[in-house]
């Protein structure tokens, strides 16, 4: 591609960075994940935060996996954004499972045709996983947890536990390499328009995609979850987390069924998890998952600086605890001091059905 | 087998940041500082498995100015075999760590690679993955639970993702990082302490393992982060529905 050599010179001629910077031609790959025939809402996030990159940049996004729900995905994607203009599909049993070796090296062959000023995916395991792989086959830094674009070389990223945030600029060659976080890039509910043209869906060659480095050295054995009728953590409009105060498996029952009550996903503190009346995935934290509800209401939560850093971005913190003094306090919008084995049940019996 | 244990030294994790005033970074200066929970949780993997005859030896690593010698130490208290201090007085992303970390491997030849899932300091989480990439190593991410099988070369590592727990079969050599759950790691007791002190740390510099620091990445601006409104006490839960229905609006 000759043009993007022209551009590439462009941008590095000394006489002036800003008139490069008006030349620069921007085309983002955005990493996604699908489950179950569709694309995950994660994924349309970062499609959201390709789109605030700059105008006139053009989006492609990359499936990969295997069998029937590849190609329904596929389709799905193909209008699931209008900023979408490209979908690429790679098939193959070597992504029937989100492995890293194989998706660093798919990047990279996919990079190495499309060319592209930035590549993107959320901020969950899969991201954390496989993008700081592929930037270091690229040679590159990332920049990893995104929560605003300020232009396509500057980015907001929290630190220590979200108690500072980091503003970079991204210096180095394309591609710039990001995940973002989904809460921070929320996406439009008039996005899946169904009157602009799907975009076109094109099959990634893998004709050279050789298998002699580090693809074959990883085998996926099985995934344990926890079958649930509870929405996602990730995008719940409402989260109730409990912490260790609720002493038992059992007794974070009440925290399901006020959950259910509301429609709520599920949460908890490191320490409950730890205690094994949770499993890991409903952990909410600066290591856990980080969410950004319309409101959070924790029951027996402390408030540990790693706590507040999953979810210090709610619109509406509620906190009960039976110690005034909990750092919990702090934060939350509305705190009741009390015993969370009263005031839950009072709640179950007050709280007005969802409709 | 060697195992090779790459160990952070960062800010306590109890301790309450600040923002310098000139925005360009957060207070270092007489902050009480500490090996990284995560990294400690990964040297106590490599210190177990090399207890219960998996293993030869457990080499420490730790880059940064001086003042990282203390961390080292206190890994070396733990039981790391021996050490190695990359001496670079400024500051270091991932990128380089993991390009570093190469050229050591290729000296050592370790049979598994131990890291903490991420630094607290500037939670990046991307040490582990760049080291493997580099290597063309396997991965095996957030680990909650390693089980290293000698006959086989592998290692089954249980991962925590999103969906749950993800169990993965890697080929040795691999890169392991930990995740909070792995383990709970060991305190270094007195006597271990002053053994350490005849422990060797062998000193390098990135230019002795001709190894070039290069910086993509620029630090425009620390900032905090934007201060919620203060809250209020509600006296009873008829209080509070009425605050979120009416005042909240969000039930």
């Amino acid at each position: 591609m000759a043009t993007s050599g022209i551009l590439r010179a462009i941008r590095y001629h000394p006489i002036s960075s800003r008139i490069a910077a008006t030349y620069r031609s921007l085309s983002t790959l955005v990493l996604a994940e699908h489950e179950g025939g569709s694309i995950k809402a994660s994924s349309i996030s970062a499609v959201e935060a390709a789109k605030s990159i700059g105008n006139e940049n053009s989006v492609s996004l990359l499936l990969a996996g295997s069998g029937p729900s590849l190609k329904e995905a596929a389709e799905h994607a193909a209008s699931c954004h209008p900023s979408i203009s490209q979908v690429l599909v790679a098939e193959s049993d070597n992504f029937t499972y989100p492995l890293a070796e194989p998706w660093a090296k798919l990047i990279h062959v996919v990079h190495q045709k499309g060319d592209y000023s930035h590549i993107i995916a959320a901020s969950g395991s899969f991201g954390k996983n496989i993008v700081p792989r592929a930037a270091a086959l690229l040679d590159i830094s990332p920049v990893t947890d995104v929560t605003e674009i300020s232009d396509s070389n500057i980015f907001v990223r929290p630190i220590y536990a979200g108690n500072a945030l980091c503003t970079v600029r991204y210096t180095g060659s394309s591609p710039c390499m990001l995940t973002v976080r989904s809460t921070s890039f929320s996406v439009a509910s008039t996005s899946a328009d169904s009157n602009s043209k799907p975009a076109s869906i094109d099959q990634v060659d893998l004709s050279n995609f050789s298998e002699d480095d580090a693809v074959g050295k990883s085998r996926y054995i099985k995934l344990s979850s926890q079958e649930t009728e509870r929405p996602d953590l990730g995008n719940a409009r409402v989260v109730i987390t409990g912490g260790r105060a609720l002493k038992s498996a059992e007794n974070f029952k009440m925290i399901e069924k006020l959950a259910e009550k509301l429609g709520a996903a599920v949460g908890a503190t490191r320490a409950a998890v730890d205690a094994g009346y949770v499993p890991n995935d409903l952990q909410v934290g600066q290591t856990g998952k980080i969410v950004a509800p319309e409101l959070y209401m924790a029951f027996g939560v402390s408030g540990a600086i790693q706590h507040i850093a999953g979810m210090r971005d709610a619109k509406v913190i509620v906190a009960v605890n039976k110690d005034a003094d909990a750092p919990i306090f702090q934060v939350a919008d509305y705190g009741l001091v009390g015993d969370l084995f009263e005031v839950i049940p009072e709640l179950l019996e007050k709280l007005p059905d969802k409709k | 087998m060697k195992i090779m244990v790459a160990i952070k030294r960062v800010i306590d994790y109890a301790v309450k940041i600040r923002v310098k005033p000139d925005k360009s970074g957060v207070e270092t200066n007489n902050v009480k500082m500490s090996m990284n929970p995560f990294c400690e949780i990964a040297l106590e993997e490599a210190l177990r498995i090399k207890e219960s005859g998996l293993a030869s030896e457990v080499i420490a690593v730790s880059m940064g100015p001086t003042q990282v010698v203390d961390t080292i130490r206190t890994g070396l208290a733990m039981g790391a075999d021996r050490a190695i201090h990359v001496d670079y007085p400024g500051t270091l992303y991932p990128l380089s760590v993991a390009k570093i970390l190469k050229a050591l491997v290729e000296i050592e030849k370790p049979g598994l690679i131990f890291l903490g899932k991420q630094a607290i300091d500037d939670d990046c989480n991307q040490t582990g993955q760049m080291i493997a990439g580099l290597l063309k190593w396997p991965q095996g991410t957030f680990a909650s639970k390693v089980v290293l099988d000698k006959e086989k070369q592998t290692a089954v590592v249980d991962r925590e993702v999103d969906g749950g727990l993800e169990t993965l079969c890697l080929d040795l050599p691999a890169v392991i990082t930990a995740d909070l759950r792995l383990n709970q790691p060991r305190y270094a007791t007195l006597p271990n302490i002053m053994k350490a002190k005849s422990k060797v740390i062998k000193k390098l510099t990135p230019e002795d393992l001709k190894v070039e620091i290069k910086s993509d990445i620029e630090v425009v601006k620390v900032t905090e982060p934007p201060k919620r409104k203060t809250g209020v006490l509600v006296s009873s839960v008829d209080e509070l529905i009425d605050k979120l229905k009416n005042e909240a609006r969000v039930v």
